[in-house]
């Protein structure tokens, strides 16, 4: 396997922000998913999944509740606030339009 | 996460951090139950600390783990080094303390309001009056003719209140046989009501008690009278005292805070102003000072236009009973003098106007001496920051922000001003009463309310937090800009860091020499005043002051005198008025025909035969005085007035006339100057006149009573009291002993405010030597060590001793100079505003430049010394080696 990629600078933001977007999950879970959904080629840093979980709650575009996970154990979910919602919108078009400059300019090469 | 989260965050330390275990337990829990290794799980949180670290939820609580953390280290840090610390703890709280008792004092006597309701209203009237020496006064007090028709006519705009002087007053409670002294002030009945004032027990006086005069013997003693001299006894109403003529009931107790209108001389006893029933149509005679409480809404400068209009109309009547000789500018001017209404939300009084410039310059004083001792408290924590470089540089490189390194400093020089403050604030406890002590006579005690209030403590914070700010801010500042690299390298320039503590030092012996130089002016104020000529000799000269109940016949005189006389151990007795230097006076206008004379008036006193003997006045020509010889009419004059009315002629046989007044007196002997009311004044004219003046043989004294002056044969003649009172309640009943002082205590009153700043200014130059000695040392200490190596390099290449000591100390030492020059110019610059203060120097003496300028030598020296032996006794070899 290749080594996993570096994330730039606010894009674990947006993968947290756009996981979340579809159901609620915990912590493991959303590591796990972002993994998966990668095929392996992003692997959360270590260290920075709960501090980028805690900064987006304290900014307002995540909320939190205690539930049973599908392995019957006790976890803390994380969920997208309407905020959350708007600024997931907003980063996505945003890195769209960074990815397509970038790939424009690639394919000129 | 809302604000108030966050907040409340700060107080569930524990919850959150379970909160955020839980979370990673179940994290790896769910990793173990997918079939992950534990430490395969554990990486994806990195280090746990730094997770809780830099978790946002958490940041405050973080700030605050540091804040205890620095606490403790900074306690570790000051205990370390115990002496450094405690120099520094102490020489703030003598100059934090010192500045809370000013404080203290000066809130107590000139701002805090009287307790009424809205005080901002509160004016006095005043007029704007020219002294007999043609400097610019203040008249405050008036007479109950004037005050009638003002409070008529000024009616709509406020309502006039008369409030007399508190005199020490002579009363007698039912039941006591002992008299005992009371502050007595005559009150409108209606100010109670105007104040919206409340009785804590009875009933306060009202309108209905100011009818007609002689008529409503009541009174209202004030709470803390009631408590100090009745221990708050609620079955006080009723009781009955003496005073003068008069019998009192006490109808009521005035509400607590209340104490009158005179700050330092706070009211016992309030009773109606009508019942000083002879001041009530007395012309002429001015006794009690015009309150206007304005009606809301009302506009002080139509009030002030409406009592200027009342005030003319009323002086320009009285100038038509003045003397012929009288010219009409001197009518016109008295006619026209300017009135202000002056705000007075914090009363009025004597004591304010005495001591409300000395106060002033104690302040500044205590300013100077505050900021020397944060000076020498900055120099001290930035040498211990120098010191700590290499550990402060450690910390930045293992992580620490600039910002935790200021907080460090800063939380160090918190510790340090909250010491020095709380040691301060006891000392101040002490000292506010002890000052209020050294500036009252025994016989009227200065009473201020020294409690602590409200603004006390906002005072007390603020100067906590400017203290901390001036001496913690530039240490803070410098332990922050700490560079790793070169202090862990072994040294940074030396030159760059000692910048800054020499101009503290500049600036520390500006001060210090301006605080010594003020202080060699008042001490050199008090050394003359208190050597001044008296032209009588005070020494076993002791005054009875006898209380007589009406007018009584000179013969009952006589024979007091005569029985004080023959007790055993009276040398010499007299009868007088009043005693001289007792700032009371009288004085009437004469002029002898034919002479035109300055326009002042001279001093009148009545004496007996014996006297000028008794005082030690000399006769200057002339053969000896008989008893005969003081018949009613005749005057003794001394120099001064033979000087200014009779212009060089003999006035020996020779008479004056007492304008106003048909009477004439017939000089008959000159008598030697000598002091009559004041001491800073020169020796005014003064005519002697018989005790006895009246034809009809009755003794008639405003004063209602007189004094017996008597020279003692041993020296402590307050040991006689106890005989004399007997002796003079045998001889008379309607007579005693009021008062019993001796002649010197007058004079040293006299001195009193003159002997605080001498004394309060030597003290605060002594501890501005001392600190800013402390200063210089640390300084001088400083600049050794730092350039210990350079020095024992020096050393070793075999520099002489001269040289390295002009190196170690010469950049300093200008400082030093500069400063103190600095601050002689300032204090001689100033000297001007202090004038009123002084008394028979003058700032440019020699002396008051010279002293000072050798003090701050000497501390120079003595600073000096042990750090310049410390630099000539560095062993290179030793030294070199060390690094």
């Amino acid at each position: 396997m290749p080594n996993p990629l570096e994330l730039p600078q606010g894009v674990l933001d947006l993968l947290l922000l756009k996981t979340l977007a579809l159901e609620p999950l915990h912590g493991w879970a959303i590591s796990q998913r972002i993994q998966t959904r990668t095929t392996g080629d992003v692997q959360v840093q270590q260290g920075s999944l709960y501090p980028a979980l805690h900064r987006l709650e304290r900014k307002g575009w995540l909320k939190t509740e205690w539930a049973i996970s599908e392995n019957n154990r006790r976890a803390k979910y994380y969920s997208l606030t309407p905020a959350g919602r708007k600024q997931l919108r907003a980063e996505e078009a945003e890195w769209l339009r960074l990815a397509l400059a970038v790939s424009q300019v690639l394919g000129e090469v | 996460m809302s604000l108030w989260t966050k907040f409340a965050n700060l107080f569930r330390k524990g919850q959150i951090q379970r909160d955020l275990d839980d979370e990673l337990a179940s994290h790896i829990e769910e990793a173990l139950a997918n079939g992950r290794t534990d430490a395969e799980a554990r990486r994806s949180f990195g280090n746990h600390t730094n997770l809780r670290e830099s978790s946002q939820d958490l940041k405050l609580l973080t700030a605050l783990d540091n804040l205890k953390s620095d606490f403790t280290f900074s306690l570790r840090q000051l205990w370390k080094n115990k002496v450094a610390s405690a120099a520094a703890i102490l020489s703030l709280a003598l100059a934090t303390g010192a500045a809370q008792a000013s404080f203290r004092l000066i809130d107590a006597l000139l701002f805090r309001p009287i307790q009424i309701d809205s005080p901002e209203r509160l004016h006095l009237f005043t007029l704007h009056v020219t002294n007999q020496d043609g400097s610019p006064g203040i008249n405050d007090s008036c007479e109950y003719p004037f005050f009638r028709i003002l409070s008529k006519a000024i009616e709509n705009e406020a309502q006039a209140l008369a409030i007399s002087y508190p005199g020490r007053a002579d009363i007698t409670y039912a039941g006591t046989p002992e008299m005992e002294k009371a502050f007595f002030v005559y009150i409108s009945g209606d100010a109670f009501p105007a104040f919206h004032l409340q009785a804590a027990l009875g009933r306060l006086l009202t309108q209905n008690d100011n009818r007609s005069p002689g008529a409503h013997p009541v009174a209202v003693i004030s709470h803390s009278y009631w408590q100090r001299r009745f221990a708050a006894d609620p079955g006080i109403l009723g009781k009955k005292f003496r005073h003068a003529e008069n019998i009192y009931e006490i109808v009521g107790v005035a509400p607590q805070g209340f104490n009158g209108m005179d700050p330092g001389s706070p009211t016992d006893i309030f009773v109606p102003i009508v019942m000083n029933a002879r001041g009530i149509d007395a012309r002429g005679w001015t006794w009690f000072r015009t309150w206007l409480f304005l009606k809301p809404g009302a506009s002080l400068q139509r009030a002030q236009q409406v009592a200027q209009a009342v005030s003319n109309a009323y002086r320009e009547e009285q100038t038509k009973g003045f003397p012929a000789h009288f010219s009409s500018e001197m009518r016109t001017k008295y006619a026209r003098q300017p009135v202000e209404l002056v705000a007075a939300a914090a009363g009025y009084s004597s004591t304010q106007q005495r001591y409300r410039e000395p106060l002033w310059i104690l302040a500044i004083l205590v300013a100077l001496v505050l900021l020397i001792a944060c000076a020498n408290v900055a120099n001290l924590m930035t040498a211990q920051t120098a010191a700590r470089a290499r550990e402060l540089a450690l910390r930045v490189s293992i992580g620490a922000g600039r910002a935790r390194l200021l907080q460090l400093v800063l939380i160090e020089s918190s510790l340090v001003a909250l010491a020095a403050i709380l040691l301060g604030a006891s000392f101040a406890t002490w000292a506010a009463p002890y000052v209020l002590g050294r500036i009252s006579p025994s016989f009227n005690p200065v009473q201020l309310d020294l409690h602590t209030d409200y603004r006390f403590i906002a005072f007390t914070i603020l100067l906590t937090l400017g203290i901390t700010a001036i001496f913690g801010i530039l240490p803070a500042i410098r332990a922050s800009s700490v560079k790793p690299a070169s202090v862990l390298k072994g040294g940074d320039s030396p030159h760059s860091k000692r910048r800054l503590m020499r101009a503290l030092i500049a600036v520390q012996a500006g001060f210090c020499m301006l605080v010594n130089f003020n202080a060699g002016l008042f001490l050199a104020s008090f050394d003359r005043l208190s050597h001044h000529p008296l032209g009588f000799k005070p020494e076993r000269v002791v005054v009875l002051h006898i209380s007589a109940q009406g007018n009584l016949p000179a013969t009952d005189w006589d024979l007091l005198l005569n029985r004080v006389r023959s007790t055993p151990g009276v040398e010499s007795a007299a009868l007088a008025t009043m005693p001289l230097i007792a700032s009371d006076s009288w004085g009437q206008d004469v002029h002898v025909p034919g002479i035109k004379h300055p326009d002042r008036s001279p001093s009148f006193l009545g004496v007996s035969p014996g006297w000028l003997e008794t005082m030690g006045i000399p006769l200057l020509r002339g053969s000896d005085l008989r008893t005969t010889d003081m018949h009613p009419g005749a005057a003794i004059v001394n120099e001064a007035f033979a000087r200014y009315y009779f212009k060089g002629i003999d006035p020996v046989g020779k008479t004056f006339e007492i304008d106003g007044s048909k009477q004439t007196r017939k000089t008959i002997r000159i008598a030697a100057d000598a002091h009559y009311q004041r001491l800073r004044e020169p020796m005014p004219p003064t005519a002697y006149v018989p005790f006895h003046s009246s034809q009809d043989g009755v003794v008639r004294n405003p004063r209602q009573g007189g004094t017996i002056i008597l020279r003692s044969s041993v020296p402590n003649a307050l040991a006689l009291f106890p005989t004399l009172r007997a002796t003079i309640a045998q001889t008379n009943s309607r007579m005693f002993i009021a008062n019993l002082l001796p002649q010197s205590e007058f004079i040293e009153i006299q001195s009193m405010r003159e002997r605080l700043l001498a004394e309060l200014g030597a003290f605060f130059a002594a501890v501005a030597l001392i600190l800013t000695a402390i200063g210089l040392y640390g300084v001088l200490d400083y600049g050794v060590y730092q350039r210990r190596r350079e020095l024992g390099i020096r050393r070793a290449l075999g520099a002489p001793a001269v040289h390295l000591t002009w190196r170690v100390s010469a950049q300093i030492l200008a400082m030093l100079a500069i400063g103190a020059m600095a601050g002689l110019a300032i204090g001689i610059a100033g000297a001007k505003l202090l004038e009123s203060l002084l008394f028979g120097v003058k700032p440019s003496d020699w002396q008051m430049l010279a002293i000072p300028l050798a003090a701050i030598a000497c501390a120079t020296l003595l600073a000096a010394v042990p750090p310049i032996l410390r630099a000539l006794h560095i062993d290179p070899a030793k030294m070199l080696r060390a690094e």
